[in-house]
């Protein structure tokens, strides 16, 4: 036998207590997963949306959010005339209700925009974007949430449109959104003249440093960040991040008090036990580590379930269409990684008063009053 | 091993007491015990035969006075702790086995505590499960034995590490008399094996004079007979 197969076997005997533990640090894991997976993934989809076939984004400053911004025709011109300034494409967002649908994403953007080159056409034709009046194209799932079809008319917001296309995009949001051209979405935003933001390639890009500081000069009011500078300081991007890292870290929370819990209710029936350990020659910190061992374990088997769980669930929310196809979960390294770290420092701090209580235990006081 | 005669455990004008020192359990005790013999302790429940086998064996720790167990203090928890894993094995009389492990892992458990593997200690478990006539029984879970056969596999536990002491808290105590007699013979003939020092507590008389030595133990103090 060894020290390892000991706390195998120690777990095995109590094995109730320990799958309460286990599942109490699984729910923790699959809570913690789902939650950051779905906000990465969002997070990336959005990402992915502003940097598409794009360097930069310029967009208003100090704004707390993008939806706030407005960087003016006259600015998407000059910065359009900039010498390093290979394409700009001034998108502007909006969200409005359908009926039965409370959170439809709009976007704003002229027919050159590169989602329209990159999509892939189910009805209708990129050709014909921006051409007809009162047209919207939908996003392929937008189409189905809506249940409309190519020709139809469709109610959004407070208007009526006829669905002059739909087609099919990689990226969620962007599936799922409704698609007008700028001037029209201005006109049904109240936001004449404006845009959201500017996705602007360049056409060398060393040149970067002398565009933003061309762009910020010109126009004080705005910024010109990198795609992964504006990643990283987006306000929205920290929010999301932060909370999706509190609400998960909350969820171990209660799982390590689940873990202290069984812990500390296997030490307290097995004094005597333990005392015997010390009898046969375990010090206190080998009778310590057989505590943290078996919390360990616990985390272990925790992970494992909450794993599982967690990618099950994330698999059924991707294809439940009440979802809208919002949900594009993205499990990173360093996420696993964290998420397990967590886990283990959650088992283990909830082991440290067992262990400590444990390790004390004197041997010959116990074995006088068990 | 230690040649006959040799002391392997000394207490000197040891004294213990309990609640802040309103019990004096043990006042003023001192006891050689030599290598090779049997020493009974022999008195009546509570004159603290089983304190001293604490103290002997590194479980607690004195009030005042000195000891010495094959070389270690037992009074320093960093000697204790040797004290138990290297030196000293324990015999109860509740066999105090682990439920749910077999008789080898049971008798295994003072090797994991000193680090020896299953490989080390293999040829070691097979000897002393076979002197004590339990090697039929040796992957068996301690709950499907009869209580002589537990003793046994205690008995088996406190001579794992090779200690040159073995401390026995009433081992026939929970027993029925005939198999009380066989766990005393078995004990008796591994300590001879063994060359090992045996101190027994003991509160029956005809244990007591079965073995070398008989320490009387009465209202904390203790006399030869």
């Amino acid at each position: 036998m060894r020290f390892l197969s000991l706390i195998f076997t120690n777990l095995r005997r109590h094995r109730l207590r320990a799958l309460i533990g286990v599942a109490g640090i699984g729910f923790g894991v699959a809570a913690m997963l789902a939650i950051l997976a779905i906000v990465t993934g969002a997070i990336g989809m959005f990402e992915r949306i502003l940097s598409t076939d794009s360097h930069y984004l310029v967009f208003e400053k100090n704004v707390s959010d993008l939806f706030f911004s407005s960087v003016t025709t006259e600015q998407v011109r000059d910065i359009r005339a900039l010498p390093q300034v290979e394409s700009a494409h001034p998108l502007l967002f909006g969200i409005v209700s359908a009926a039965g649908n409370p959170v439809v994403t709009c976007f704003g953007i002229e027919a050159d925009d590169p989602r329209l080159v990159r999509g892939e056409w189910r009805a209708g034709a990129r050709a014909d974007f921006g051409k007809g009046e009162g047209e919207i194209f939908l996003g392929a799932r937008a189409a189905e949430f809506l249940q409309a079809k190519f020709g139809e008319t469709v109610e959004i917001g407070r208007g009526t449109f006829k669905v002059g296309g739909i087609f099919k995009n990689e990226n969620g949001f962007e599936d799922g959104g409704v698609f007008l051209p700028l001037k029209d979405a201005q006109a049904f935003f109240h936001r004449e003249g404006a845009a959201s933001v500017v996705a602007v390639k360049l056409r060398d890009q060393a040149e970067g440093a002398a565009f933003k500081k061309a762009v910020e000069t010109a126009h004080p009011g705005v910024i010109a960040l990198e795609n992964r500078e504006f990643s990283q300081s987006y306000n929205s991007f920290k929010i999301l991040n932060f909370t999706a890292w509190a609400v998960g870290i909350c969820a171990f929370f209660l799982g390590g008090l689940g873990v202290a819990n069984t812990m500390l209710l296997s030490v307290f029936g097995r004094i005597r036990e333990i005392a015997v350990l010390r009898v046969c020659g375990f010090s206190e910190r080998q009778v310590a580590a057989l505590i943290f061992g078996e919390a360990a374990m616990i985390a272990a088997g925790g992970l494992a379930v909450g794993f599982t769980i967690g990618l099950g669930v994330l698999g059924v929310m991707e294809h439940v269409p009440q979802f809208n196809g919002y949900v594009q979960a993205r499990v990173e390294p360093l996420v696993v990684a964290g998420i397990a770290v967590t886990a283990l420092v959650t088992a283990v701090a909830g082991a440290i008063y067992p262990a400590r209580f444990a390790a004390r235990i004197q041997p010959a006081e116990a074995l006088r009053y068990e | 091993m230690k040649a006959r005669g040799e002391i392997v455990a000394s207490a000197r004008d040891v004294t213990k007491t309990y609640d802040r020192g309103r019990i004096t359990v043990l006042q003023g005790v001192s006891l050689d015990v030599r290598a090779g013999e049997v020493v009974a302790l022999w008195g009546a429940s509570g004159s603290g035969k089983s304190t001293l086998l604490h103290l002997l064996g590194g479980l607690d720790a004195p009030d005042s006075g000195t000891l010495a167990v094959c070389g270690l203090d037992p009074c320093h928890e960093a000697s204790r702790n040797r004290l138990r894993r290297e030196a000293v094995g324990f015999v109860f009389q509740l066999h105090n086995l682990i439920p749910d492990l077999t008789v080898e892992e049971n008798i295994r458990v003072p090797a994991l505590a000193a680090g020896k593997g299953k490989m080390d200690t293999a040829a070691r478990v097979r000897v002393l499960v076979e002197q004590v006539g339990l090697g039929h029984r040796i992957g068996h879970r301690v709950q499907d034995l009869s209580g002589g056969e537990r003793q046994r596999t205690a008995i088996c536990r406190a001579l794992m590490n090779a200690p040159r002491l073995l401390l026995a808290d009433e081992p026939t105590g929970a027993l029925d008399e005939q198999t009380g007699d066989a766990i005393f013979a078995l004990l008796k003939e591994l300590a001879a094996r063994e060359g090992v020092a045996v101190v027994l507590a003991t509160h029956e008389r005809r244990f007591a004079e079965a073995c070398d030595r008989i320490v009387r133990v009465r209202n904390g103090k203790v006399s030869e007979v």
